[in-house]
């Protein structure tokens, strides 16, 4: 969103005008604002920039381990008629960052991707990225059901639980993933309420309390007052 | 807001420590009666309003961890939260076989910046507990001592809420509240179903405005983030930056103060700080000192501040400070609404967090444990973030499909993908908040053998449970189990018992500790008098939570809010008078 559109926004709830131009709409304001999408900041201080600048230039993934990495995350969330798949919303580069942000992910992840490769191996005498997908779906298989996997493969189950997470989060937080998923937020608007017809097909009402006593729309630019006795007027 | 100070050597009627709610009050109300005033801020400025600082508004993907907690802000990547519990630099410690996580802001504003604006005042009963149970201590004070200040309060920065005729959940001057969202009239059902009446919760966000300074809430959710029109409350945007505006007042950011100073009499003079920019210590002087940093924060200072007169730290002639250190319970439950699951789409952010609660409902006379809790609920279709998606391992045969059959756990796909999809906005979270019990013997002291990276010597805490909070933490398992099963739940996890204490969280989880520096009459078994001036030195005042004799079943802020005003009422009121200063 640019900062106009923002500015807008802002201003589409807001009786506080005044303040808002006073402080945010000068030529420095417009510099400051372009450098700081610019620099990937989104409200950094600055020792967050520095790490996250440091995380963003380190490389966690070897290339055979970034390319089953994404293998292994459209096999999760494909692309359907719908909408693009786990690689086209950008989440192997999400996961790479992610085992430089929390360290601890490194060693499962890493050791999990090896172990994915042993069994291939084992089963198709090749790595896991060389196998036809159906091969790699069979293994998978394998792996995906935690309740109805083999005691033999539970270092693979814990693995693919962790990537299956990661996947889905970082999917359903992209930009396709939140279309797909239709989250209408994160906008400036008036909540009056539950539409009427999902009230109604949920077998839900407003009472007649909760009516009286909620906010009116056509009052929420009015300065509140009230009487000696707490009595909105 | 950038500011420098250029006049280190000037003399301050009033130097308050610490810009929070308790600091930002004091600051307000003590410039608007015309005193000069520094206020010390050992973080960063800070501002919502300007781009520099905006994380409103910003969508998942533009944080590389999508929202996740990072070592600054461990709440998330948007929080407008620059601390946590541990902080590089500040450490603390703890004596072995207790526990206590502390977590403290850098930033101006303080932890008001990113809380939950929950805005619950202490009820008659709340002051005077120990008629009640026998147990911890009176307050000073009663309700209709501070009263007129909540009055005041809620007329000042604006809380939503209703008047509701509830003897401890006193009425107030509010704002009307939005309207519950779906999955808060399935929590309203369940409710009435298990007998717990669920009202609309009061938070400190502008429905309708108060005056002309704010804008109004547009329903984004993300008070968390700080709001860009400061249309929730925040101690810089709504108390600092108007008294900065208005009045003679001068905030030192990035200060980080390690000592009251005082005279050859006894009386404090001013503070000494660290600029943690160039490393060097600094003095500011003032007729007045008012310690706002926290109750641990200021519990430290009032240590650290010896001199021949005051041996074992400033107020502390009681041994008293650092004692009866207590947070507030919680645990928590959740579970999947299988009517939820599919559900149509459309925008329902609504204010941050939840639009209902539940205070209190029970006698504690009736049961095996003395104090009680309130309830608050999670859920709805808000915005993902890091962690969305997880878990499909367990909760995914949740899903059922036309046929009635229920999916498989785990699993890959296309399947997966619509899965996730459906189960979008159908699981809610129950959370109890309760009181514990105030206990000498829970206290922070300072560790004779460990400084911070300033030179600062930092504290050492020594915290348990005792059995009438692990007691409370058992029922509130009991509650979340058949409240959640009432609407028609089907619950996530197992329930806590014995072994995890019932899911009760480490002291200091809550982020609600209180009463380092009681109040009472009594000034061996008591920091302050009854305005939160130290029973040994005149002109010495703390205005966080360290005042606080009992923690009541609610959220501190709208008490330590107001009784921030009323000491400084008394603080003008005594300068006035030139009784002190």
């Amino acid at each position: 969103m640019d900062r106009r559109e923002y500015l807008k926004l802002m201003l589409a709830g807001s009786v506080g005008t005044g303040l808002l131009i006073a402080t945010s709409c000068t030529d420095e304001d417009q510099a400051l604002s372009e450098k700081i999408i610019s620099d990937n900041s989104y409200g950094r201080i600055p020792e967050e920039l520095q790490r996250d600048n440091e995380l963003r230039e380190a490389v966690f993934f070897t290339a055979h381990e970034r390319k089953t990495i994404e293998i292994l995350c459209d096999l999760i969330i494909p692309a359907d008629e719908v909408s693009g798949g786990a690689t086209d919303a950008g989440v192997p580069d999400f996961i790479e960052f992610m085992m430089k942000d929390i360290p601890s992910m490194q060693v499962p992840t890493r050791g999990g991707l090896m172990w994915l490769d042993n069994q291939s191996r084992k089963l198709y005498n090749k790595d896991f990225v060389d196998c036809s997908t159906s091969d790699q779906q069979q293994l998978i298989e394998e792996i995906a059901y935690p309740q109805e996997g083999d005691e033999e493969m539970q270092y693979g189950v814990r693995f693919f639980n962790r990537i299956r997470d990661l996947t889905a989060t970082g999917f359903f937080t992209s930009e396709i993933g939140i279309e797909y998923l239709g989250y209408q937020g994160n906008r400036a608007t008036m909540w009056d309420g539950v539409p009427p017809h999902v009230l109604k097909n949920h077998g839900m009402s407003y009472d007649q309390k909760t009516l009286d006593e909620s906010l009116k729309p056509e009052n929420r630019t009015k300065i509140a007052e009230w009487d000696d006795e707490g009595n909105l007027l | 807001m950038a500011f420098e100070i250029s006049n280190k050597n000037k003399k301050y009627d009033v130097v308050i420590v610490g810009s929070g709610a308790g600091g930002g009050m004091s600051a307000n109300i003590l410039s608007k009666a015309g005193l000069s005033v520094a206020v010390m801020e050992a973080g960063g400025d800070y501002d919502p309003a300007k781009e520099e600082y905006r994380t409103q508004f910003r969508w998942p993907w533009e944080s590389p961890r999508r929202g996740a907690g990072n070592p600054i802000r461990p709440f998330g990547d948007f929080e407008a939260s620059w601390g946590g519990w541990e902080i590089k630099g500040e450490p603390y410690t703890k004596t072995a076989g207790t526990e206590f996580d502390w977590f403290r802001s850098r930033m101006l504003g303080g932890r008001t910046n990113h809380w939950g604006r929950v805005s619950l005042r202490f009820g008659p009963k709340d002051f005077k507990r120990k008629d009640q149970d026998g147990l911890g201590e009176n307050w000073p004070i009663g309700y209709e001592d501070v009263k007129p200040y909540y009055d005041k309060v809620d007329k000042l920065i604006g809380v939503f809420g209703t008047n509701e005729g509830l003897e401890d959940d006193p009425d107030g001057f509010f704002l009307p509240p939005p309207k519950p969202r779906l999955h808060e009239l399935y929590i309203k059902q369940g409710g009435q179903r298990a007998n717990v009446p669920v009202i609309p919760i009061r938070k400190s966000v502008l429905t309708r405005p108060v005056n002309n300074e704010r804008g109004v809430c547009f329903y984004c959710n993300q008070c968390s983030r700080a709001c860009g029109v400061y249309a929730d409350f925040s101690a810089g945007t709504c108390l600092v930056q108007p008294a900065m505006q208005k009045g003679s007042v001068d905030l030192y950011t990035l200060a980080m103060v390690r000592e009251v100073l005082s005279d050859n009499t006894g009386k404090a003079t001013g503070v000494s700080y660290i600029d943690k920019r160039d490393k060097q210590e600094y003095q500011v002087h003032a007729k007045v000192v008012v310690l706002g940093a926290s109750a641990c924060g200021s519990a430290r200072i009032l240590l650290n501040s010896k001199s021949s007169l005051h041996p074992d730290g400033m107020a502390n002639s009681s041994g008293m400070v650092g004692r009866y250190l207590h947070d507030s319970t919680g645990a928590s439950r959740s579970a999947i609404i299988p009517e939820l699951i599919g559900r149509e789409r459309y925008n329902e952010d609504g204010v941050g967090g939840t639009h209902v609660y539940a205070p209190w409902w029970l006698d504690n006379s009736k049961q095996d444990f003395p104090r009680g809790y309130h309830l608050e609920f999670g859920g709805g279709m808000s915005m993902p973030l890091y962690g969305f998606g997880f878990g499909m391992d367990s909760i995914r045969e949740y899903v059922v499909d036309e046929m009635g059959n229920p999916s498989r756990n785990g699993g890959y796909g296309i399947g997966l993908k619509n899965d996730i999809r459906k189960i979008y906005g159908a699981t809610v979270g129950i959370y109890g908040r309760g009181e514990s019990v105030a206990q000498y013997d829970n206290y922070c002291e300072i560790d004779p053998a460990t400084v911070d990276e300033f030179g600062i010597p930092v504290l050492r805490f020594n915290y348990n449970w005792t059995d009438y909070e692990v007691k409370q933490a058992k029922h509130m398992q009991d509650t979340f189990e058949e409240f959640l099963t009432s609407m028609g739940g089907q619950l996530l996890g197992e329930k806590q018992g014995e072994e995890t204490q019932y899911g009760l969280e480490a002291p200091g989880r809550i982020i609600h500790e209180v009463g380092t520096t009681r109040m009472g009459n009594d000034p061996g078994t008591s920091v302050l008098n009854k305005y939160s001036q130290a029973h040994n030195c005149e002109n010495l005042f703390v205005v966080d939570a360290g005042p606080f004799v009992s923690q009541a079943d609610k959220n501190p802020t709208w008490t330590i809010l107001a009784l921030s005003w009323r000491t400084s009422d008394y603080i003008i009121d005594q300068l006035k008078k030139r009784n002190i200063g």
